[in-house]
């Protein structure tokens, strides 16, 4: 039982199926009428992703040339034949003061985001370091009622990372607890669907900065007077307002769809209502409730990044924003590292989801 | 006073000038005990006839009467075979059962529940497939659930709706004699809804043919006296049988013709030549 949980069950989770193959290939296992397959499956997208990366260079290549010829360009019309000579020597010395700023080449992606994991490094051993420093100060401070101290130094970009994360999971469960148990009254009463479609349809297209300046607004005078940063707890009700309604349409949908035949059963058995709701119309309508769900999680996690920008709330929004402001000479890089991250999140999130949805619902086919 | 009671019932469907009247003037008188097939062409109104019986729809004029009480909606003295198996497909055979079972017999315990199930799942042979779902099972097993399931809540009548209709000649007499069997042993009412003659007059004591809707209405009855157990391929050689089947035969396809003469509306077809492909690119 246990052999069956290997690469080929994780990659099959992950979508990446052409791992396996990949390692059929290596392991000698690979059959002569699987070679079709596996082209298809990994030497394609393989292929593909060279491709990118090739394209990639050779664009950021040709960018810089024309960054550093306009440069040089300019310093020959302003500053005459001795600036632009010092200027292309500088250029073609690496020196990081006179580098063209445009797009990074796949090479220097690659190389900021080991300067980050480096930095992150550095940043965990230093907040190692000072819990290991306040250990006993803060066991004091607890014990006399006071707060303890808590590390205040700038979090590093797997921090961010993290905190996205938790910003997402927070919004995506807000969604949640609102648009299921609101799209399953909508969907059982053709009164209220009639009564909140206006609503739905009103609000469903408002951009995620509209929200954010939505709960801004509320959210500051509630919690007049708090010390607390609100940037988080207006960060997350957004995302969660913001990427709700998909699932609320689902679910509405799912549930007012339910097939005849099951609605048919359940009267000629004489379920009660409550045994009706969740004996039948939810499971029936789990598959879209859940496909629901799965936009919702993407479109949170889409949002996330303008809204943490506006509200200030750390995060990888915030990162990107920052190093955007910043324009230190690997910060276009660090910007690159940052769109890769959220891609990379985006998709794994995604899969998770696809495969919490294959497990619950009762038709395999059905999953989208 | 008759067990099931059908007066003057008239069914439409739609407003104003989109009604339609689907049953028209029906009247029908079932016994405690006997065992009834309505047969018909498909379309004929069969399944709103029987909804109207199991109490999932109401007529729009006439009465429905089971044991003398108007019927105004379903019952667990009434328990129906639906055409398409309608099997919950995210719960197992069992669960399948259980829940009716549950709902039948709210005071029982979970493990006297569980006995009814496992006895009626037994009963229809599917104990090795009792942890399966629908999906895993061929179509004659998913109708034996739903046979199993209805026969479970101990029902006083049974209202087959062409439970048999989608299953191979072979499953379907098999069934045919499961459903006997059982109907058999405690004398239930049964009504039984089906498209076909010989497995009207293999299994019931009564026929009564419904004449195609719209206005669909049922024609004269026709008693089958044959002994019970009946055997298929003795059936096939008594003249009893023989005159009777024709007899019913004979009335479906006169009704069958006479709606074919009643329909005068001519369709005018479009003159159409096909476009000349192959010269136009010489």
């Amino acid at each position: 039982m246990k052999a069956s949980l290997t690469l080929g069950k994780v990659t099959d989770f992950l979508g990446l199926g052409f791992f396996t193959t990949l390692k059929d290939l290596f392991t000698g296992k690979l059959e002569k009428e699987d070679f079709k397959d596996f082209l298809r499956k990994s030497v394609v997208p393989l292929a593909s992703i060279l491709l990118f990366v090739g394209l990639w260079h050779l664009g950021a290549k040709s960018l810089y040339n024309t960054e550093a010829d306009f440069k040089i360009a300019k310093a020959l019309k302003d500053q005459g034949q001795a600036a632009a000579d010092a200027l292309t020597a500088c250029i073609a010395s690496g020196e990081s003061s006179c580098q063209p700023n445009t797009l990074p080449s796949p090479a220097q992606v690659w190389e900021s985001f080991q300067s980050l994991l480096r930095d992150h490094n550095i940043i965990s051993a230093d907040k190692a370091a000072f819990a290991e420093k306040t250990a006993t100060l803060n066991a004091k401070r607890v014990a006399a009622g006071k707060d303890a101290i808590v590390y205040t130094g700038r979090p590093s970009f797997v921090d961010q990372i993290f905190r996205s994360l938790q910003t997402v999971f927070a919004g995506f469960l807000l969604a949640l607890l609102i648009a299921v148990p609101l799209g399953i009254f909508i969907g059982l009463s053709p009164t209220l669907k009639s009564s909140f479609n206006w609503f739905i349809q009103i609000f469903k297209p408002v951009s995620p900065v509209v929200w954010y300046l939505l709960v801004f607004m509320i959210v500051k005078t509630i919690l007049i007077g708090s010390t607390n940063d609100s940037s988080f707890t207006i960060s997350f009700i957004s995302v969660g307002l913001c990427s709700m309604w998909a699932t609320l349409v689902n679910t509405a949908m799912g549930v007012s769809s339910v097939d005849k035949d099951y609605i048919n059963v359940a009267k000629v058995l004489k379920l009660g209502t409550f045994q009706k709701i969740f004996k039948v119309v939810l499971p029936s309508s789990l598959p879209l409730i859940f496909t629901g769900l799965k936009i919702t999680l993407s479109v949170a996690w889409m949002v996330l990044i303008a809204i943490e920008l506006l509200a200030q709330s750390p995060g990888l929004g915030l990162f990107v924003w920052e190093e955007f402001q910043n324009g230190a000479n690997d910060s276009n890089a660090k910007i690159i590292v940052a769109m890769f991250a959220i891609g990379i999140i985006g998709f794994l999130l995604d899969r998770i989801m696809l495969s919490i949805q294959n497990w619950v619902s009762f038709d395999k086919t059905d999953a989208i | 006073m008759a067990y099931l009671e059908l007066n003057n019932i008239y069914k439409t469907y739609g407003q104003g000038d989109n009604e339609t009247e689907v049953l028209s003037n029906i009247n029908l008188k079932i016994e405690e005990g006997e065992f009834v097939a309505i047969v018909g062409f498909t379309g004929s109104g069969k399944t709103t006839l029987v909804n109207l019986i199991n109490g999932l729809i109401q007529p729009t004029s006439g009465e429905v009467l089971f044991k003398g009480e108007p019927v105004i909606g379903t019952s667990h003295e009434r328990g129906v075979i639906f055409q398409n198996y309608s099997l919950l497909p995210w719960l197992t055979v069992g669960q399948n059962v259980f829940m009716a079972v549950k709902e039948a017999f709210p005071k029982k315990s979970k493990s006297e529940l569980n006995e009814i199930v496992k006895n009626y799942v037994e009963m229809v042979s599917l104990t090795p497939a009792i942890n399966k779902r629908p999906k895993e099972l061929s179509g004659g097993m998913r109708q034996r659930v739903a046979v199993a399931r209805a026969l479970a809540m101990k029902p006083e009548m049974i209202i087959m709706d062409e439970p048999l209709g989608a299953l191979d000649a072979l499953t379907r007499g098999n069934l045919q004699d499961e459903i006997l069997n059982i109907w058999g042993k405690d004398k239930r009412t049964a009504l039984l809804i089906t498209n076909d003659v010989d497995e009207g007059i293999y299994m019931a004591d009564r026929i009564i043919p419904l004449r195609p809707g719209p206005k669909a209405t049922l024609g004269p009855e026709f008693k089958i006296d044959l002994e019970r157990p009946r055997d298929k391929t003795e059936m096939n050689d008594n003249a009893n049988f023989k005159e009777t089947r024709n007899a019913i035969i004979e009335y479906l396809m006169d009704i069958g013709n006479e709606r074919k003469s009643e329909a005068k509306e001519a369709y005018v077809l479009p003159e159409l030549t096909p476009k000349d492909f192959v010269n136009q690119f010489r």
